[in-house]
């Protein structure tokens, strides 16, 4: 339990995908202007590389390992986009209400390197199914804390008097420097809490 | 001729794909920590471009609209592999620094939307010669973020020291924050010297200005509507 906690802690605070890997930076500069597309875009975010790692770690062990490991790229990419796919028309049929809110962020989704990026990282770590589970699901959250802290920064930076030159993307990168600056401050924590 | 050397430096200035169009952000911020990581990073990238932009011109008749990007997407992370292979059995040094973020080639915002915006709307040559400018571009961009924080967070440059150790480097530079800011400060130089062209261009940074983006949700809202 102490294992799993330790790798959830991990995902979501000192390895933070956006701001200590430099995963998923399109969405995270694009899409965390409104609070709502924000968190739906998370949501979406979570529910794919859950999906994606339980999908793409069976494969990898019994189907590609230790034959045909040269084929990981190609056979995940194909996966995630095909599970976006089949997600996006499952929530259609099925739950139309939740489709309306993530549905047109799903299609974004798939070229998103942070999907790809915990699948493959699951393996080069050599995390077993439930750690790997555990790593998605952390990693998803870290999205959603990352996505929703720097909203609220944003929020306070629109309509601010900036320099002409740093308007838009500048500025927004400069923010993101220091909430990433902010989080550094977790680094150790892990192994306070834990040990 | 001179209609090549066009589009060739179309790519590495005029249009650069990291400073004016904003796309491929994260291997750029990832990966510059070290200039020759940089270099090594575009020049990988540049391989895959221009296989994937000569093949999607040469298959652009036979793929089928409606399932493009997936054909894409299969065609780049073929090149992908290949790349990855090579940079691992020749410089091995640079395959543990790149680590993940060479796989993620795959899925880097400038080759699927190279496909989409240039290769498979034009003739073989002129692809092959926008993928080399492209990225060359993405190799200047990524040499240039990755020169300054390496001069700066380490006191070298391509490992060679050239502060003397008379004042100590700023390690914050070489971390995450230090990516964004120095990344940040560039994109802004950029917008300097380009009179606000990347600004016009990019009201709306990521995703949205992301020419794949716009591509695949037509796809796939084109097919969920079936």
């Amino acid at each position: 339990m102490k294992g799993f906690l330790m790798i959830l802690v991990g995902a979501v605070l000192v390895n933070n995908f956006v701001l200590s890997k430099f995963m998923g930076i399109c969405p995270f500069l694009g899409v965390s202007k409104k609070l709502d597309s924000a968190t739906g875009m998370s949501v979406a975010v979570i529910f794919v590389m859950t999906m994606a790692t339980a999908v793409t770690y069976p494969i990898y062990t019994y189907l590609l390992y230790p034959n045909f490991i040269y084929l990981r790229t190609l056979v995940f990419i194909l996966v995630i986009a095909a599970l976006v796919q089949l997600v996006e028309i499952i929530l259609k049929k099925f739950i139309p209400a939740l489709h309306s809110t993530l549905g047109i962020y799903l299609p974004l989704i798939t070229t998103n390197c942070a999907v790809l990026g915990v699948t493959v990282l699951n393996i080069d770590e050599g995390y077993n199914f439930a750690q790997s589970i555990v790593n998605a699901i952390g990693a998803g959250i870290g999205f959603l804390v990352a996505m929703v802290l720097f909203n609220g920064v944003r929020q306070r930076i629109e309509g601010n008097d900036i320099p002409k030159t740093f308007q838009g993307l500048p500025s927004i990168l400069i923010a993101a420097s220091i909430v990433s600056l902010a989080f550094m401050g977790f680094s150790g924590v892990v192994e306070g809490l834990f040990a | 001729m001179s209609n090549k050397l066009k589009i060739l430096v179309n790519g590495i200035i005029r249009e650069n794909p990291v400073l004016v169009l904003v796309l491929g952000t994260c291997p750029t911020l990832a990966v510059t920590t070290l200039a020759v990581n940089g270099l090594g990073m575009g020049l990988a990238a540049t391989l895959v471009l221009m296989g994937s932009n000569v093949a999607i011109s040469l298959l652009k008749r036979v793929i089928p609209d409606k399932v493009r990007i997936p054909a894409y997407i299969v065609i780049i992370a073929a090149f992908v592999t290949v790349v990855e292979f090579l940079v691992h059995a020749y410089v091995q040094s640079l395959y543990d620094a790149l680590g993940v973020f060479l796989p993620l080639i795959t899925v880097n915002c400038i080759i699927l939307g190279r496909a989409e915006m240039f290769a498979n709307k034009n003739k073989v040559l002129d692809s092959l010669f926008d993928g080399i400018g492209m990225g060359l571009g993405f190799t200047l961009a990524l040499v240039i973020i990755g020169s300054i924080r390496e001069i700066v967070g380490m006191g070298t440059w391509f490992g060679i020291t050239l502060t003397a150790n008379l004042f100590d480097s700023m390690t914050l530079f070489s971390l995450a924050p230090g990516g964004f800011f120095v990344f940040g400060c560039v994109v802004a130089l950029a917008n300097k010297l380009t009179k606000g062209r990347t600004l016009k261009n990019h009201k709306e940074s990521g995703c949205a200005g992301c020419p794949a983006a716009a591509a695949c949700s037509a796809f796939n809202g084109g097919k969920g509507e079936e």
